[in-house]
């Protein structure tokens, strides 16, 4: 007997701030503009896409002690962008990136069952937890948790932002005219909460939101990572699009939720995932080849080259070998806020993995950056592309994709003019929205209402 | 001190609240109290205050309950608790309208100057130029205590003094990009002119912050910031930091005085020449047909509340044409404009758009139609230059915002 057909999950990532985005193209837009917001989140709910998705940093980046001139820089505020796109949206899920290392919990779980009330139960977390001293300097406090500590904060900021949005069960509010009785009783929104990282009591003052709690996606590929979404999330962003390490990832992750009381449909994965379409398979080839061109100047390749190397390597030429010399160890100066020097943790066997790629295929340094950081995970015909989505899907290598086009604000109307309807003939996506929440579309429980206090 | 010029003799805001000013009000016919957290309760009221041609509304914001008692939660239910932050309320809001201001409240003591600045950045940008900023302290017990971070015994003046520097970082920022920072140079593939952004490179008493803002520039280059002074003690800040000061004056004779204190200190902090300021005066209406109709409504609120209502601002109850003839009289005393609380947003909203503003216009003092597209523009403000770009030569072109093209929106 063969498993049902699981229903795919489909977002969109707003082109942002690295050199996925091709800002040179005469089709690109601003990223900046509301209008640019609008036009995504249009095309997004037009093909029934689960939800929006908005990534942050919370530093402009630098490279070699300068601010990174080469890729699309600057972008607007998270909770302010999805506030005024749910404006102009009526299903679309709206996914906040938001760090738990920068923030105060009353804060962020007042904006975001803010940003659920006025959006009529869309509003998701992306809880992160980039912690460096770098971008602690643009806050009050500084660059001020090690490195070690980030999930432990992370834990119990959620669980805080849970025991606030839980401090109101849904029931406290009679507003009722003639008696004059506003609130059933005095202890709406109670809470007190002890712990390491935070020591705050009071009463919570948004009321519970259609959705109990936001959704609640983890994006860090750390073990610790792993096990804070297999404890806490309802989705996790990760980096693995293709059919191996997907379905590693997959099962690596979902294997962790039992020790958690939770079954596997209880947290989506849903890599990014990057794509280009062409008439035919062989035209989106070359399409492709060309958006890489466009991503990686010689200038990209040699400052990716320098998030590994640690080292000043301007002076090499991009379509010439790789750097003989060795990376220079410990914390990374050249670059900074980035990612994927997060990522390096050994950039000595990066180093050398890349030395034997490059001399295996005789490429340049260019070359080799285009090859390694080459994530175009869906090329090909609307047909083929439909195809490998659903395959990699039913193969449990994701449960659906978060869709990053390459393109301001555009990007996306392809895809859901001739891969969207591919799918739903297919019978594994949507042709119409069934329910009002994001977690509806997602497939996930509504948030348990808390049971009314003792103190009522 | 100069006052700002404008061509509409007097500007009008209204603050919204809950179901309005009153702690009965959300008992009034037409309060819808069950919806006082959804959009589809504030859609309707920013939309009135927008067919008045109203300069801006303000949002009220805090970080606890609201309460009657000055530093703790007061356990009543009889009144209504709970409410939305202000900054997503007013860009929820931003789309569904075109040209009023929209100026949430902020709270500087328990919040990141960088979040701040970077939000409301964006809301002028969501808004196109419509967007500003009250900013609060708080000396509340209850709101420290959800923070946890620091001890709530600090005097007001420290609070005042740390909201000024707050609202420096935050202005610091948003000049941190200079308007044609991004360049798009696909010739030496540069995306930004990196000599176009700046570190706001802050070192204060409270804290300090490097910069630059993650947000470009916004469309007005400094939103409006604003800011109460309900008594003297709040001059330095509104000196400081604002653009417009609200004041609550009880007679001709008080304007006069907080008009001059305002002034005197601005010249002390060596702004006196230079930047306009707004002085608004700060007034809770109950408004009627006649005198009797205004003073029964406030009566019978105040019966259903079970005691008289007692506000730190003016209370005004009358007729619009008496309001007109206050407002004129204490616009002659100094003040640029004012900030009128409505008793019951139900009644006294539409009472002030639908009333208030056609008597000021008969009057001569009010605009017919919205003369400028950013709220600086419609306060006669000019767009400030930037404080880290190079002098220009010639003056500075003023990139007003295009107008909106609003997309399909739903209250
Ligand atoms: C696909 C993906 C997207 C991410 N997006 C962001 C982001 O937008 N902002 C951010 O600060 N961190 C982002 N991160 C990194 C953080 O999620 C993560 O908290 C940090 O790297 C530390 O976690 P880790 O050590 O478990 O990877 C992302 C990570 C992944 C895998």
């Amino acid at each position: 007997m063969s498993k049902p057909l699981k229903q795919i999950h489909l977002a969109a990532h707003f082109p942002g701030v690295n050199n996925t985005t091709v800002w040179s193209d005469p089709a690109a837009g601003s990223h900046i503009e509301f209008a640019s917001f609008a036009h995504f989140a249009a095309t997004a709910e037009r093909a029934k896409f689960d939800f929006l998705f908005l990534a942050e940093g919370l530093r402009l980046r630098e490279q070699g002690g300068r601010i990174h001139d080469l890729d699309v820089v600057g972008r607007p505020d998270t909770f302010t962008v999805l506030a005024a796109l749910a404006a102009v949206t009526e299903h679309l899920g709206l996914t906040g990136t938001i760090s738990s290392t920068f923030n105060e919990p009353y804060e962020v779980a007042r904006q975001f069952a803010t940003l659920d009330h006025l959006s009529d139960g869309r509003a998701a977390w992306n809880v992160v937890t980039s912690w460096d001293a770098f971008t602690g300097e643009n806050f009050r406090r500084g660059g001020f948790l090690p490195r070690e500590e980030r999930y432990a904060r992370a834990r119990e900021f959620l669980a805080t932002a849970h025991e606030l949005f839980d401090s109101w069960d849904g029931g406290e509010i009679l507003a009722d005219q003639a008696s004059g009785v506003f609130l059933r009783d005095a202890g709406a929104g109670a809470f007190a909460h002890r712990g390491p990282h935070f020591d705050i009591a009071g009463h919570f003052n948004v009321p519970r939101s259609p959705q109990g709690r936001p959704v609640i996606f983890q994006a860090g590929d750390s073990e610790e990572g792993r096990e804070f979404a297999a404890a806490d999330a309802d989705a996790v962003f990760s980096r693995y699009a293709t059919l191996e390490a997907g379905r590693a990832f997959y099962a690596d992750v979902k294997g962790r939720l039992a020790r958690y009381g939770r079954t596997p449909d209880q947290l989506k994965i849903l890599p990014a995932a990057t794509f280009v379409l062409g008439d035919t398979d062989a035209e989106a080839r070359e399409l492709a080849h060309e958006v890489r061109l466009k991503q990686v100047s010689g200038a990209t390749a040699i400052k990716y080259l320098e998030h590994v190397w640690n080292r000043d390597l301007s002076g090499y030429d991009p379509d010439g070998p790789l750097p003989d010399i060795d990376p220079d160890p410990g914390e990374n100066t050249i670059a900074l806020g980035r990612a994927s020097v997060r990522q390096f943790r050994d950039p000595f066997a990066v180093a050398r993995q890349w030395r034997e790629l490059a001399a295996a295929g005789n490429l340049s340094i260019r070359e080799l950056v285009i090859e390694t950081t080459g994530r175009q995970t869906f090329v090909g015909s609307p047909a083929t592309v439909a195809e490998s989505i659903d395959h990699l899907v039913q193969a449990d290598a994701a449960d659906g994709f978060i869709l990053v086009p390459h393109l301001t604000p555009g990007g996306l109307d392809a895809f859901a003019d001739t891969v969207v309807p591919l799918l739903q003939e297919r019978g594994v996506f949507r042709r119409a929205y069934t329910g009002r929440t994001l977690r509806d579309h997602l497939g996930l429980a509504a948030a348990a209402r808390p049971v009314a206090h003792s103190h009522r | 001190m100069p006052s700002p010029s404008s061509s509409p003799a007097l500007h009008l805001a209204v603050a919204l609240d809950g179901a309005g000013w009153h702690p009965a009000a959300w008992r009034e016919p037409g309060a819808a109290p069950d919806r006082l957290f959804t959009a589809a309760h504030w859609a309707p009221l920013v939309a009135e205050a927008e067919a008045g041609l109203l300069d801006f509304v303000t949002f009220e914001d805090s970080l606890a309950l609201q309460s009657t008692h000055p530093t703790e939660s007061d356990g009543r239910t009889d009144q209504v608790r709970g409410r939305l932050d202000a900054v997503l309320l007013a860009a929820r809001l931003a789309p569904l309208t075109r040209h009023i201001g929209l100026v949430p409240s902020v709270v500087a003591t328990h919040t990141e100057p960088f979040h701040v600045s970077k939000a409301v950045a964006t809301l002028d940008h969501v808004s196109r130029g419509r967007a500003g900023l009250r900013i609060r302290i708080s000396q509340r017990d209850d709101e420290a205590r959800h923070f946890g971070r620091r001890k709530p015994d600090e005097g007001r003046a420290a609070l005042l003094d740390e909201a000024a520097d707050h609202i420096e970082v935050v202005r610091r920022l948003w000049d941190s990009w200079e308007d044609d920072a991004e360049i798009r140079d696909v010739a030496t593939g540069r995306f930004v002119d990196r000599a176009k952004l700046h570190y706001a490179d802050f070192e204060g008493r409270h804290f300090s912050v490097r910069g630059p803002s993650i947000t470009p520039r916004p469309p007005q280059g400094q939103p409006l910031v604003t800011a109460l002074a309900a008594d003297s003690g709040a001059y330095p800040l509104l000196a400081r930091a604002a653009d417009l000061g609200y004041v609550t004056p009880r007679d001709a004779d008080e304007v006069r005085v907080a008009v001059a204190g305002i002034r005197g200190a601005r010249e002390a902090a060596g702004l006196g020449g230079g930047q306009p300021l707004h002085v608004f005066g700060e007034l809770t209406v109950f408004l009627g047909d006649t005198q009797t109709a205004a003073a029964r409504r406030l009566q019978r609120l105040d019966a259903a509340h079970g005691s008289a209502y007692t506000s730190d601002a003016p209370v005004f109850t009358g007729t619009p044409a008496r309001l007109a003839d206050l407002l004129l009289e204490w616009r002659a005393a100094g003040l640029t404009g004012f900030r009128l609380r409505p008793g019951t947003h139900a009644h006294d909203l539409p009472a002030i758009t639908r009333g208030l503003v056609p008597e000021l216009r008969r009057r001569g003092v009010f605009r017919r139609s919205y003369e400028a597209a950013s709220l600086r523009g419609l306060l006669g403000l000019p767009r400030p230059g930037n404080r880290y770009a190079a002098p220009a030569p010639g003056p500075a072109p003023v990139p007003g915002p295009a107008p909106a093209a609003v997309p399909t929106a739903r209250a």
